[in-house]
C-alpha cells in the first residue's frame, strides 16, 4: 500500500447544534481505491468530505495521511471538488490565474479533460458550470492531491461530459496512485467507478437535520 | 380538418434525421447588432438602448470629472475678482457685463459662484476621502478583527447615524473653532458609516467565499488571501461609494456654512453667499440666491453622474448596463 | 413564408402521422380537441451583452447573444415530457419564457400555443398561475414568515373560504395533516415542503405544471416519491414539463424526453425510444446514450456541452 487516508472517530456537530451530524465515523482509504459513500441524503456525506480535506475541524477524533495528521498549514494533499464550481472560482479572475493558484498543470491535463486554451483568458462566470468543473478537477490535480473527494461532481452535466471527465479523473488517478472517495446519487455510475461501497449509518442526527431549511 | 401551412417559418430547423456531424456547433455565433430579424412573433425585446460600449460610459466619466476640476481651477483664478468691491456696479441684475449680477458690494457674483464652488470642491473632495478611508479601515476591522471589534464598530456606526449629521457636523465644527478644518473634521467624522457597512459587508461575504477556504486549502496565506481575493472585491464598492460621498460632503458643508458655524464669510462659499443673499431677497435680488443655488446644485449633479457612470463599469452587478 | 396570422392551433393530421411537430408520440400522448396541450415553435431567446472575449475591457461591444434557438416543444394531455439538459445552459429560460416572465435584456421570440390559441407576452403572464404552474426547486421559493396555509390559498379568484377549503382539500390528497397549515417553512421536513410548494402549485387547478429541477438534494426514494406525484397528476388529464439534467430520471418517470443541447432541443421522442441508440435519430441522442453508465460510459469528444457562454 503506497499511502492511507485514514479517518479516526471522527464526531462533528456545526456551531449551535447539539445533535452531532457524523459521530463517531472511521474509515480508511488506499490509494489504489475508489470508495463510494452511500447514504440518505441528509446523513453527513458533504460534512464527511469536508471533514477529510481540511476544511471543517473535527470536534473529536483525527484524519490521518500515512498515519500523520493533516498539515494545517500549506499546501493540503487532499482536495475536495464540489457540486458548485461556479463558487469555488474568484469571479474576479482570469482562469488562468485560478489555476495558477494550485499550480501548473500538465498539459496532458488540459488535453484529457478537454479544456480549450481559449477560455484560459475567460472569467468563471463567462463558462458553463461544465467547463469550469473541468478547470476545477484539473486545479485539484495541478495541487498535486493524492487523495481526491469528489462531491456529486458531475451531477450537474450531461451525460457525455460526465463519461469524459470520469474516464480521465479514472485514468489520471491509476497512473499516479490517487486515492478517490466519491459521493453520487446515481447507482450506475457508482458501480461503474467503485471500487468499494461504504455505507453511512444514518445517524439519530439525520432526521434533525431534514427537519431544517438548510439541511 | 385542412390540413393548414405550419405556422412558424422555420429555415434553420435541423432535420434530425440528417446526420449532422457531431462534432458542429449548432448555435450561431453572436453576431455585433442587433438580432437578426426573428423567426415567429417577438414576445419580449429589451425596453431600452444601451451604450454601445463601455468605452462610452468611461468618456462621460472623464468628461464630467474634468468639468468639476475645471470649476475648481476657474474657482481658484477667480478668487481675487470674487473679492473685489466696486461700488459703481452694485445690485445689477444678471447681464452680459456680470453674468450671475453682483451683489449689494458690487462684487461680481459669477466670479464668486464660481469661487464659492471651488471651495466647496476641495472640502468635499478632503472630507470624503478622508471619511473613506476611515470607512476601509473600520470597515476591515469589524469584518476580520474578531467578534468584540466587530461589535464595537457597529456600536460606532449606530451612534454616529443615530445622531442627525447635520447636528453632529456643527457640534464638530462648533469644538474645533469652525473654519475650513471645522468644516471638514466634522464631514470626514459623520460620513463615514454607510461605506464602512458596505465595506464591512464586502469582506465578510468575501471571507466565508468557498473560493477562499479553497485558497487556504491550497496552501495560501492570509496575507495572499486578503491582496488576491478580498481587495479585488472590496475594490469597486469603495471607488463608487467614495465618489458618491462627495455631493454629499458638498451639501453638508454648504448647509453648515449657511447656518454660520462653518467657513468664514470672508471665505467665498456656496453656503455664506447663500445666507447673506437671504436679507437681499425680499427686495428683489434674486439673482443672489438662485443662480449660486442652481451651479451648487449642478455640481452636485454631476458628481451623482460621475458616480453611476463609474458604478456601470466596475459594480459587477450591473456590469451588462 | 409569410408570418401566419392564424390564432388556432396548426392541426396537422395527428393520427395519421406519427411524427409532426418536430416529435414522435408515446403511446399514451392525447391530443384532446385536436390540439396540443402546450405548443412552443421557434422559440429564441438572447440576450444583449458586453463581448465577454474582448481582451480590452473598453472597446468590448454589446452584443446579441442567442441563448435559446429555434426550440420546439410540445406537452400533451396525460403526459410527463422531461427536457434534459446540462445545467446553466438555459433551461430554465424557457420555463420562465412559458410563463411570461422576461428578462429586462432578453430577445424573446416564437409561437407559443396553449391549449390551442395561440398566446402573447400578456396572455401568458395571464396564464400564469392559473392555467400554468410552476413548481420550483426548493423550499427558498417560500415565505420563511408566512405560515405554509396561507401562502397555499393565498390570493386569487373566489372567496377566501372557498380557497382554504381548496387548501385542505389538496392537504389532505398528498397526505399533508391538518396541523402542517399552521406550520411555518423551516418546521417542514424535505419531503413535506416539496408537497406544500405542489399544492401551491395546484391550488388553482392548472391544466400544465412546470417542474424546475424538482429533485436535488432528495434521495433516490424520496425523489421517486415526488415524481409519483406528478405521475398521479398527469394521469388525471394534466401535462407535467419536467425540467432536469438527470437523464437516468427522467428515462424513469417521463413519457417523452426532449434532449437540450446547444441552445435548442435537438431531440423530443418517446422513452421507449432510449431502449436502444438506434431508435434515436439524433447523433447526440446517441452520444448520450452510449455515455450513460449502464451502458459503454463513453466519452465520445463532443464539443463543450454548453457551447455559446
Amino acid at each position: 500500500m503506497t499511502g492511507c487516508l485514514e479517518a479516526r472517530d471522527l464526531v462533528f456537530a456545526y456551531p449551535g447544534s447539539n445533535v452531532p451530524v457524523i459521530d463517531g465515523l472511521s474509515l480508511a482509504v488506499g490509494a489504489e481505491e475508489r470508495v463510494a459513500l452511500h447514504a440518505p441524503s441528509g446523513s453527513g456525506k458533504t460534512t464527511l468530505g469536508r471533514l477529510l480535506a481540511g476544511y471543517l475541524a473535527p470536534l473529536a477524533g483525527e484524519v490521518l495521511l500515512d498515519g500523520a495528521v493533516l498539515p494545517r498549514r500549506g499546501m493540503c494533499p487532499i482536495q475536495l471538488i464540489g457540486q458548485h464550481p461556479e463558487l469555488v472560482c474568484d469571479p474576479r479572475m482570469r482562469m488562468r490565474d485560478v489555476l495558477k493558484e494550485a499550480g501548473t498543470p500538465d498539459e496532458e491535463v488540459f488535453d484529457g479533460l478537454g479544456i480549450r486554451r481559449e477560455w484560459l483568458a475567460r472569467y468563471a462566470h463567462e463558462l458553463s458550470g461544465g467547463e469550469l468543473q473541468r478547470f476545477c478537477i484539473a486545479r485539484a490535480l495541478a495541487a498535486r492531491a493524492r487523495f481526491l473527494i469528489a462531491d456529486e461532481i458531475t451531477t450537474m452535466l450531461d451525460a457525455v461530459s460526465q463519461a469524459q471527465l470520469w474516464r480521465f479523473i479514472l485514468d489520471k488517478a491509476a497512473a499516479d496512485g490517487i486515492g478517490i472517495v466519491f459521493v453520487s446519487h446515481s447507482p450506475a455510475l457508482v458501480s461503474r467507478v467503485a471500487t468499494r461501497v461504504v455505507a453511512l449509518r444514518a445517524s439519530a442526527s439525520a432526521s434533525a437535520l431534514f427537519l431544517s431549511p438548510r439541511a | 380538418m385542412p390540413e393548414l401551412p405550419a405556422p412558424v417559418s422555420q429555415p434553420t430547423a435541423p432535420a434530425p434525421q440528417a446526420a449532422a456531424p457531431v462534432s458542429q456547433p449548432t448555435v450561431p455565433a453572436p453576431q455585433a447588432a442587433a438580432p437578426a430579424s426573428p423567426s415567429g412573433a417577438v414576445l419580449h425585446s429589451p425596453l431600452r438602448r444601451r451604450l454601445p460600449n463601455r468605452r462610452l460610459a468611461l468618456v462621460l466619466f472623464v468628461v464630467m470629472l474634468s468639468l468639476l476640476a475645471a470649476v475648481v481651477c476657474a474657482g481658484i483664478a477667480l478668487a481675487p475678482t470674487a473679492t473685489a468691491t466696486d461700488f459703481s456696479q452694485k445690485n445689477l441684475s444678471p447681464g452680459l457685463g456680470h453674468l450671475f449680477g453682483t451683489d449689494w458690494m458690487g462684487r461680481d457674483m459669477f466670479a464668486r459662484t464660481t469661487a464659492g464652488l471651488a471651495t466647496s470642491v476641495l472640502v468635499g473632495l478632503l472630507a470624503a476621502g478622508a471619511s473613506a478611508c476611515i470607512a476601509l479601515v473600520l470597515g476591515m476591522v469589524a469584518a476580520l478583527g474578531g467578534k468584540k471589534a466587530d461589535g464595537v464598530v457597529l456600536w460606532l456606526v449606530d451612534l454616529v447615524m443615530g445622531i442627525p449629521h447635520i447636528l453632529l457636523i456643527l457640534l464638530i465644527s462648533f469644538a474645533l473653532g469652525k473654519g475650513f478644518w471645522g468644516v471638514a473634521v466634522g464631514v470626514a467624522l459623520t460620513h463615514w458609516t454607510s461605506l464602512a457597512r458596505v465595506v464591512r459587508a464586502e469582506v465578510i461575504q468575501c471571507r466565508q467565499a468557498p473560493y477562499v477556504a479553497l485558497a487556504r486549502r491550497l496552501g495560501r496565506g492570509p496575507l495572499d488571501v486578503a491582496a488576491r481575493h478580498m481587495l479585488p472585491a472590496v475594490l469597486p464598492q469603495f471607488l463608487v461609494g467614495l465618489i458618491l460621498l462627495f455631493p454629499h460632503a458638498i451639501l453638508h458643508e454648504a448647509a453648515i456654512t449657511f447656518l454660520g458655524f462653518g467657513l468664514p464669510p470672508e471665505l467665498p462659499a456656496i453656503g455664506s453667499i447663500l445666507s447673506e443673499a437671504v436679507t437681499y431677497l425680499s427686495s428683489g435680488m434674486w439673482w443672489l440666491a438662485l443662480l449660486p443655488g442652481v451651479a451648487l446644485l449642478a455640481a452636485v449633479l454631476l458628481f451623482d453622474r460621475a458616480g453611476a457612470c463609474l458604478r456601470s463599469l466596475i459594480d459587477p452587478y450591473r456590469a451588462q448596463e | 413564408m409569410a408570418v401566419s396570422v392564424e390564432t388556432t392551433h396548426a392541426p396537422h393530421q395527428h393520427d395519421a402521422r406519427r411524427e409532426h411537430h418536430h416529435h414522435t408520440h408515446a403511446h399514451q400522448s392525447q391530443h384532446l380537441g385536436g390540439h396540443h396541450l402546450l405548443q412552443v415553435e421557434g422559440l429564441g431567446i438572447g440576450f444583449t451583452m458586453y463581448d465577454p472575449g474582448e481582451p480590452r475591457f473598453f472597446k468590448a461591444r454589446q452584443l446579441f447573444v442567442p441563448v435559446i434557438h429555434d426550440l420546439h416543444i410540445a406537452v400533451h394531455r396525460g403526459e410527463i415530457v422531461a427536457i434534459v439538459g446540462a445545467s446553466g445552459s438555459g433551461k430554465t429560460l424557457l420555463a420562465d419564457s412559458i410563463m411570461g416572465m422576461f428578462a429586462p435584456n432578453a430577445q424573446v421570440s416564437g409561437n407559443i400555443w396553449y391549449d390551442g390559441v395561440k398566446q402573447d407576452a400578456a396572455s401568458l403572464a395571464a396564464l400564469r398561475g392559473s392555467s400554468i404552474a410552476l413548481v420550483p426547486q426548493s423550499i427558498s421559493h417560500l415565505d420563511p414568515l408566512m405560515r405554509v396555509g396561507r401562502q397555499v390559498w393565498g390570493r386569487g379568484a373566489g372567496d377566501k373560504h372557498a380557497r382554504m377549503a381548496r387548501q385542505r382539500e389538496l392537504f389532505a390528497r398528498y397526505g399533508l395533516p391538518e396541523a402542517a397549515a399552521r406550520l411555518y417553512p423551516h418546521e417542514l421536513s424535505g419531503g413535506m415542503a416539496r408537497r406544500v410548494l405542489l399544492c401551491c402549485a395546484l391550488m388553482d387547478a392548472p391544466q400544465l405544471i412546470i417542474a424546475d429541477e424538482p429533485t436535488p438534494g432528495l434521495d433516490p426514494a424520496l425523489a421517486q416519491v415526488a415524481l409519483a406525484d406528478f405521475r398521479d397528476f398527469a394521469d388525471a388529464g394534466g401535462g407535467v414539463l419536467l425540467i432536469t439534467h438527470d437523464i437516468e430520471l427522467a428515462l424513469s418517470v417521463a413519457d417523452r424526453v426532449a434532449i437540450f443541447n446547444q441552445g435548442t432541443v435537438v431531440e423530443e421522442t418517446s422513452v421507449a425510444s432510449f431502449a436502444s441508440p438506434h431508435t434515436l435519430a439524433h447523433p447526440f441522442s446517441k452520444a448520450l446514450w452510449h455515455a450513460l453508465p449502464e451502458h459503454g460510459f463513453v466519452a465520445q469528444p463532443v464539443y463543450g456541452e454548453e457551447g455559446a457562454s
